[in-house]
């Protein structure tokens, strides 16, 4: 039995999952909803399910990660998917490749599920278009990380009740982060207010025509807020001169108790992962009860099992 | 003392609002209580009081560009020998360069010129910051750390910062903080190993030139940039026309930029290098005189904000070289004001104009509360005699290094007193009396 037996209403006309760009809102609820089962089920003795008995899903990670390849392996396996991880950092992308034959070569293989990340902006849609089966974005360059987006807002929804009229701070290297676009437009979509705050050296240009209120000061950035969502702070920022230092990002833009008082009293606080402690949020306050971070990475395996699920229904041959 | 002091029968002068009348100053606790024709003998109490003789008395004057040796070359210049200076020529505000060694790139040495300063200099100190790590040009310093310590603007030394993203992340980066960026413009590459201005004088003398364009082109690359960012920008100095034209042109497009320029390149111009003089080697260079006109035309049009004295001490032993071996830089502190007066006395430029680029231009550039007259505003003032001739001696002038171009010049008018928050830091009669 599916989970989407459960929700009689339940539909996703869409073959991919690039990005939020393209849901309704009515999609992402209908995802969020069997993401909520998927948690339940998650939490059982026997969290195993037969949806995609027989099917082949592949990981395809360009580009290093722990928590969303883990959690989507972890996803297709609970499944009943045959799960096959491919890194290419060590593989044929070296011997020089191109993205393209690559994709026409694992087409070749016929998957069902391609799960891609890739460090260049708009390459998983590309790829896409290259294959028969269905392709979740999981993350490209500073574009779009949906599942992330999705999972975070299990978990606002879960705290909060719902989003209308919510005001989640989006503070941090906003300029740089997948994260932050995908969960501007989910944000958006579903009627909270939502703000971005960082120096003006990590923000885009004509960042405020987004539907975002501009924040260059955290003090301002974070009063009222119901949600605050940090982000990584790559170290090569740095380098490249878009900061100055660690000591100075922290004392202005790092999350600590004094700034998350200006916040509401109730207001949760999010990151992504993985956490530079002492960089963008305090240590202790990573682990305060107020902290919803370790929620949202049993969320991240809840909402990829909704994904597959939802993906499953559309991919030729489905019961 | 009663901590009130009265300055009466003076000639009030407030260039930023053209306050011009005859009156009186009640000074309260280091403060501006009262001004105007009201304050006179027989209304201000138990006040100490001052006959002003009638002479001018207008704010203490901000120079937003002083150079000391203090860290690191101390036999140069000290904080305590360059205020002295700085009183004497009725300059109540020094902003100082970072570029000291080790350079003011780090909040405990922000921390360092601000506690020296309070135990030994007599008039108001304040650091810039460097713009970038030890001046490099390559990464951001920490501009909003550096702004709490009480770096008043960023800057980088003599240098215009020459790699385009830094400049811009700079620039939209100190904008968060308000932090005023105060840049040199100069392409290093067009000026390496130039010593003098590129003309038919230095072709002459045979010393390597450095071309005005080195100057527009950063200046335009700048101005461009502020365009992109908004950023606070400041042009340290221009020293010629087509400088000037740039700035004309952004100002009328609306774009956020202001400049300075250096009392010697209102003053002086290449040709006054003769022989290879050179206490007249500076950075920028002199330039010819149509480009030191421009720099008059643009001071009295108020395209040009400040009037800087480019104070910058260098000792005899880096000076007295071969032109193209000596040090750049000239001492202007104890200078500034007459030098500045024979503008007026030449009748280039107005008295207002003149005072409103050494004090209340620069005093909103930096955010200071200074620079006017004006009740609540801190007691820097001076007391000018518009008249007065003298000669400069530069063996006796107070900074340690004496590497001033207007040697055995005339001026006419000078400073007879400078109060500093209330306190007479500089009296010209008992001076002379020593």
């Amino acid at each position: 039995m599916s989970l989407a037996a459960t929700t009689s209403t339940f539909s996703f006309p869409h073959r991919h999952l690039l990005g939020i760009e393209g849901l309704s809102a009515s999609d992402i609820h209908a995802l969020l909803d069997l993401s909520e089962e998927a948690a339940k089920q998650s939490r059982q003795v026997v969290k195993k399910r037969d949806t995609l008995r027989g099917r082949t899903l592949i990981n395809l990670f360009f580009e290093a990660s722990t928590r969303t390849q883990s959690s989507f392996e972890l996803a297709g396996k609970r499944l009943g998917a045959d799960v096959m991880n491919m890194s290419m950092g060590t593989s044929s992308m070296q011997k020089g490749e191109t993205l393209i034959d690559t994709a026409v070569t694992l087409n070749a293989m016929r998957p069902d599920i391609l799960i891609v990340r890739h460090h260049a902006a708009g390459a998983v849609e590309l790829l896409s278009q290259k294959v028969d089966c269905s392709v979740v974005n999981a993350g490209d360059g500073s574009h779009e990380h949906p599942t992330q987006a999705l999972l975070d807002a299990l978990t606002i929804r879960r705290h909060k009740g719902g989003f209308e009229g919510l005001i989640v701070a989006i503070c941090g290297d906003v300029l740089h982060s997948r994260v932050a676009r995908s969960n501007i437009i989910l944000l958006n979509k579903l009627g909270a207010r939502v703000r971005v705050v960082a120096p003006s050296t990590l923000l885009g240009s004509g960042m405020a025509r987004l539907g975002v209120e501009v924040y260059t000061s955290m003090h301002e950035g974070l009063k009222d807020a119901d949600v605050v969502m940090m982000l990584r702070l790559q170290r090569e920022r740095m380098t490249s001169s878009l900061i100055p230092s660690q000591r100075e990002y922290f004392h202005f833009f790092g999350l600590d108790f004094d700034k998350l008082a200006r916040a509401k009293p109730d207001a949760m606080v999010m990151h992504p992962g993985p956490m530079n402690r002492g960089v963008e949020i305090d240590s202790r306050l990573a682990d305060d009860a107020r902290s919803a971070i370790r929620e949202q990475v049993e969320m991240g395996v809840a909402v990829r099992i909704a994904v597959l699920e939802a993906l499953a229904r559309q991919l030729p041959n489905a019961a | 003392m009663t901590g009130r002091t009265a300055l009466l029968n003076a000639r009030l002068l407030d260039p930023a609002t053209g306050l011009d009348q005859r009156g009186g100053v009640l000074i309260e606790n280091g403060v501006i209580a009262d001004l105007g024709p009201q304050t006179k003998a027989g209304s201000v109490g138990d006040a100490d009081t001052i006959d002003c003789g009638g002479h001018v008395l207008a704010p203490g004057l901000i120079d937003m560009m002083v150079s000391t040796g203090e860290p690191g070359h101390e036999h140069r210049e000290t904080l305590a020998t360059a205020s002295q200076a700085a009183a004497a020529g009725g300059v109540t505000t020094i902003v100082c360069t970072p570029n000291t060694d080790p350079v003011i790139d780090d909040v405990a040495l922000v921390d360092f010129v601000l506690r020296r300063a309070r135990d030994t200099a007599i008039v108001n100190v304040h650091p810039m910051a460097a713009m970038t790590k030890g001046l490099l040009g390559e990464e951001m310093a920490e501009i909003g750390l550096l702004s709490e310590a009480g770096a008043i603007a960023f800057n980088n030394g003599q240098t215009s910062l020459i790699n385009t993203k830094v400049m811009r992340n700079v620039l939209a980066y100190a904008k968060d903080f308000g932090a005023l960026i105060v840049h040199h413009v100069e392409d290093p590459f067009l000026s390496r190993d130039a010593v003098m201005n590129q003309s038919e004088v230095s072709t002459r003398l045979g010393l390597r030139g450095n071309p005005a364009a080195a100057e527009a082109i950063i200046l335009d690359r700048d101005i461009r940039l502020v365009e992109l960012t908004n950023g606070r920008y400041h042009a340290a100095q221009i020293s010629c026309r087509a400088s000037l034209d740039l700035i004309r042109a952004a100002k009328a497009r609306g774009v956020p930029v202001s400049c300075g320029v250096s009392i010697n390149h209102l003053s002086l111009n290449e040709n006054d290098i003769g022989s290879y003089r050179t206490f007249f080697k500076m950075r920028p260079p002199l330039r010819s005189e149509d480009d030191r006109r421009a720099m008059v035309e643009g001071l009295a049009s108020g395209d040009i904000d400040v009037i800087i004295s480019a104070h910058d001490p260098q000792d005899a032993d880096v000076k007295r070289r071969p032109f193209a071996d000596a040090a750049d830089g000239a001492i202007g502190l104890e200078t500034l004001l007459g030098a500045s007066l024979r503008l007026y006395h030449n009748k280039d430029v107005d008295l207002a104009t003149l005072l409103r680029a050494l004090t209340s231009n620069p005093a909103r550039l930096l955010g200071l509360p200074s620079g006017r007259l004006a009740k609540g505003a801190p007691a820097d003032l001076i007391l000018i005699d518009l008249d007065t001739p003298w000669t400069v001696e530069a063996d006796q002038l107070r900074s340690k290094s004496k590497n001033t171009p207007f040697d055995e010049a005339k001026f006419q008018g000078r400073a007879l007193q400078t109060f500093v928050a209330g306190r007479l830091v500089y009296h010209y009669a008992d001076a002379r009396k020593l």
